[in-house]
């Protein structure tokens, strides 16, 4: 191989695209690391305080697509105090005083403020692309600021994003010359938009694919839009209510039914569910299905509309279609590969919305199911051995029963069992997120069975260190660990101090880890970061002998971080 | 699961064979020794799901009629199983795998790697090459083959046993584990921050587009009034207005009340007969006409009585109650109608202009 031309080399590499494929190129020799590095355009970071923005430049001059995460998991349920870091600033900073060409940005958990928004759009040229999940720090100021100055920019998708909403102004910040548009997702803004502007740009952006609505955007609005744009693609409604006899609605339906290549279909933030018929014409179309935010369709009127979508392959919905919902969806949707069912009560934990009776139900009657995300009122042992075997196809499998530590109700038996045959039996699995009264033996059968695992959630589980031991010996794959609630102490955390290295993370909160545990870890392992984060000042230098609270810790090339607030501590 | 005292000793150990084999190996016969029972159930439990017949469960094992036990328990998630083809009426079936030996299978198909280096253990058979090592540790080595030669219809029987096993020696050491407080802990009531693990962006949106009067939170979600229709979620009761023919009065029910059309109708049967009885008081009608009344009323759900019961639905439709499972027809239903037989061919039903026929 050392014979050929880097350009050869370079060409077949052009074939490997994914993340690792690549990485693992890199590693080959130094000849191959370096035309790798120098051809590599699109690189992910999964951890942002993994490395520096000079580190990356450095090693990647071509880069045109990066990714980056910040904050752990559990931030997204309130477990990380809100000004941890995360900050994207010095990244956006970094490209701009360099030569790269950034194309499109993607961020995930980070916080993004108004001035890294105008500092991208002012100094990448040829920026086409701003995707933001679960960020926050940002308002509709930073948005304008993009649409003003991106000529070039292609895609806007903001997904549960904290914006502060200012003014709907900022769509009209679109220059007149950019048509460049093809995919638009602002259904998380809250406040009001400009309609004309909105239908302007929709007029004159002719590759636009996906567009997804926000609330202030009227059943009116989406006619006028839905005309103008029949090649969408994945549409995400506004507010759809209306009254069925008017002729805006009478328009709708007419509109939609020209809309022949719309695949994904979401929204519904406000819904009249006797507007819902309009749709019924594309349902057939559909692979991909999100009713998770609306809450206003009924299990009835649910059931109704999934009956015409033979071809799902993607379904996000709440609970409250019910178990006689999901037995419709598995007798209609064979084709149904990833299913998320969430709660649509999340406080009034009683009264049965899914059981184990959906989904097995599912299990039987969607063989290619790989990815599941399912809140539920209860779980048994037999039900999941039943999924198991029905589903062995599993690559993410994300079990919450609302109640914690609630066991088997048939058996009062801890799920063990059934989660372990989920893990025997999907080979594949990748993510595991366990929920329910677990013992150690849970643990073990993990540590054994599951040999692909990535990322595992762990809560209110476990009855000893061994339980975090078995997963820490077993699963050889492990990259993310998240705990929270479960007995695990130093001697869990200790025992295998190298492990750390080859994941990406661990977080430990009401655990039974000690200040002096962690500092023992920090000293051995001076290529993690150990956080700890001290909420409420309640721990003081000083007694080894102290409960950590919570606990972060990450592998690193570059040392404690130092944008970390006062609370964090870096041990 | 600290059991006995003598399980201290075992645990450290195969807590650092990872690292080193061959220490493994040392141990694993130091091990063998150790056996209270207790801990031998202990190790019994730890072996993987669906691992079946170890020779020492013989004694931990129930009689028999356990066996029954455990298929009746079975049968329990067979009623609902009838869309999965894979499971008989009789429940002797495999819950795990189709193969004959699912544990086994899993073994076997595992990478041959002899990193744990069992193999020089001829007592088993090749089929255990993979079994991590800390399985191997604590089973007893009489105990896996005869797991493979296993027919897999005791998989499900084993999978029960294996719980019913635990529950004796489990329970009790459960209660006595280091972590009392920790279990304590979790199993504490009330809510809890960041459980359910829901995005608050979610929670945040189901909240307010909900029925109940959300204040806006903190995230400053517009509480802004859906199009919901008055009939609410389960929690509320549901009160839908019932007319009669005949009567100018009408009233409303609680259909939150009642779990099925039985109930259903006869509470309606019961609110009306009364008033129909007064009705026919005053009028010119006899004490006979009253009986024929009373009994008409309890032919509402088929078609034997006088009246029909009907409904409108959220449509606006006028339906027949009855056809569609009742939670789809409590979640539908907007009002109810006691019609007299003799009027339902008169009415177009499913029409959704239908005027009222007579107050």
């Amino acid at each position: 191989m050392n014979y050929f031309p880097d350009e050869v080399l370079e060409h077949v590499f052009d074939f490997v695209a994914s993340h690792r494929d690549r990485n693992a190129v890199s590693l080959v020799c130094r000849l191959w690391h370096r035309v790798e590095r120098l051809s590599r355009q699109r690189v992910f970071v999964g951890n942002c305080y993994a490395l520096s923005p000079e580190i990356l430049i450095a090693r990647f001059p071509g880069l045109k697509s990066l990714t980056l995460k910040g904050k752990p998991h559990f931030a997204d349920f309130n477990l990380v105090p809100h000004d941890w870091g995360g900050y994207v600033q010095p990244w956006i900073e970094a490209l701009s005083n360099s030569r790269i060409g950034l194309e499109e940005l993607r961020l995930k958990r980070m916080v993004v403020s108004d001035e890294s928004l105008e500092l991208l759009s002012r100094s990448l040229a040829n920026f086409k692309s701003l995707v933001l999940v679960s960020c926050e720090g940002f308002t509709t100021v930073g948005l304008a600021a993009i649409a003003a100055n991106c000529r070039f920019l292609r895609e806007l998708d903001l997904q549960e994003n904290e914006i502060d909403d200012h003014s709907g102004h900022w769509l009209s910040c679109f220059p007149d010359s950019c048509t460049s548009l093809i995919s638009l997702n602002f259904a998380c803004l809250k406040g009001e938009i400009n309609l004309a502007a909105l239908e302007r740009l929709v007029a004159r952006s002719p590759n636009l694919r996906s567009l997804r609505l926000n609330r202030a955007v009227p059943l009116e609005t989406l006619q006028n839009i839905l005309m103008r744009a029949p090649q969408l693609v994945d549409l995400g409604t506004g507010s759809y209510i209306h009254d069925p006899d008017s002729e805006t609605y009478n328009k709708l339906k007419h509109t939609i039914l020209k809309c022949k290549s719309i695949r994904n279909l979401s929204g519904f933030l406000e819904v009249a569910p006797r507007c819902l018929p309009a749709i019924y014409p594309i349902c057939l179309n559909l692979t991909s299905l999100n009713l998770s935010y609306a809450a206003g369709i009924h299990g009835s009127e649910l059931v109704k509309l999934i009956r015409r979508c033979a071809k799902l392959q993607r379904l996000w919905i709440l609970d409250c279609i019910g178990d006689k919902g999901l037995e419709v969806v598995a007798s209609t949707c064979k084709e149904l590969q990833e299913l998320r069912v969430f709660p649509s009560d999340v406080l009034g934990v009683g009264h049965a919305a899914v059981t184990e009776n959906g989904l097995v139900a599912i299990s039987a009657g969607c063989p290619k199911l790989h990815s599941l995300l399912y809140f539920c009122q209860q779980m048994t042992n037999a039900a999941l051995i039943v999924v198991a075997k029905n589903c062995p196809n599993f690559i993410r499998f994300r079990l919450c029963i609302l109640e914690p530590t609630k066991p088997d109700p048939v058996t009062m038996q801890p799920l063990d069992d059934g989660f372990g045959a989920i893990v025997q039996s999907c080979k594949h699995l990748r993510r595991l997120s366990l929920s329910g009264l677990l013992t150690d033996r849970v643990f073990l059968y993990i540590g054994m069975y599951a040999e692909q695992l990535e990322m595992l959630s762990v809560a209110f589980a476990g009855d000893s260190d061994k339980g975090m031991l078995y997963v820490l010996n077993g699963c050889k794959k492990l990259r993310k660990l998240e705990i929270r609630d479960c007995p695990y102490g130093d001697k869990a955390l200790l025992t295998d101090v190298g492990k750390y290295e080859t994941m990406r993370s661990l977080w430990m909160s009401s655990c039974e880890v000690t200040l002096g545990g962690c500092k023992t870890l920090a000293k051995e392992m001076p290529r993690l970061n150990v956080e700890i984060i001290n909420e409420h000042d309640q721990m003081e230098i000083g007694s080894e002998e102290q409960r950590v609270e919570k606990m972060y810790l990450y592998r690193t090339l570059v040392g404690p971080r130092k944008d970390a607030p006062e609370f964090v501590w870096t041990l | 699961m600290e059991g006995s005292a003598g399980n201290h000793e075992v645990c450290p150990q195969f807590l650092d064979f990872v690292p080193k084999e061959r220490e493994w190996l040392v141990n694993r016969d130091g091990q063998r020794r150790h056996g209270p029972s207790e801990e031998k159930e202990l190790e019994l439990r730890l072996g993987p799901p669906g691992n079946q017949d170890w020779s020492m469960r013989d004694s931990a094992r129930k009689n028999p009629g356990d066996k029954s036990e455990s298929l009746l328990s079975l049968g329990y998630f067979s009623s609902m199983s009838s869309m999965t083809q894979n499971i008989s009426n009789g429940s002797q079936t495999q819950m795990f795998s189709a193969s004959k030996n699912p544990v086994g299978a899993v073994i076997s198909s595992s990478c041959s790697s002899s990193a744990y280096g069992y193999r020089g253990k001829t007592q088993h058979n090749q089929q255990q090459t993979k079994v991590p090592s800390f399985l191997q540790l604590n089973s007893p080595l009489q105990g896996l083959p005869v797991m493979t030669q296993e027919a897999s219809q005791r998989c499900c029987t084993e999978a029960v046993d294996i719980q019913s096993a635990e529950k004796k020696a489990f329970s009790p050491s459960s209660a006595t584990t280091a972590v009392p407080n920790s279990s304590q802990k979790r199993t504490a009531p009330g809510p809890v921050v960041g459980w359910p693990p829901v995005r608050s962006f979610r929670k945040n949106l189901a909240s307010s587009s909900s029925s109940k009067p959300a204040p806006v939170s903190q995230n400053g979600v517009p509480d802004k009034v859906t199009s919901r229709t008055p009939v609410e979620t389960c929690r509320k009761g549901l009160f839908v207005k019932i007319n009669m023919d005949g009567l100018p009065i009408g009233r409303k029910v609680d259909l939150k009340a009642y779990d099925s059309y039985e109930k259903l109708s006869s509470a309606v049967d019961e609110l009306f007969r009364g008033l129909i009885a007064a009705q026919k008081d005053s009028c010119p009608a006899g004490i006979q006409n009253k009986q024929e009344e009373e009994k008409a009323l309890t032919g509402l759900l088929d078609s034997s009585g006088e009246y029909t019961l009907v409904y409108e639905d959220n449509e606006g439709d006028r339906m027949l109650v009855g056809d569609v499972p009742w939670h789809m027809f409590i979640s539908t239903v907007k009002r109810l109608r006691v019609l007299k037989r003799s009027e339902l061919s008169a009415l177009s039903l499913g029409s959704s202009k239908q005027e009222k026929v007579r107050h």
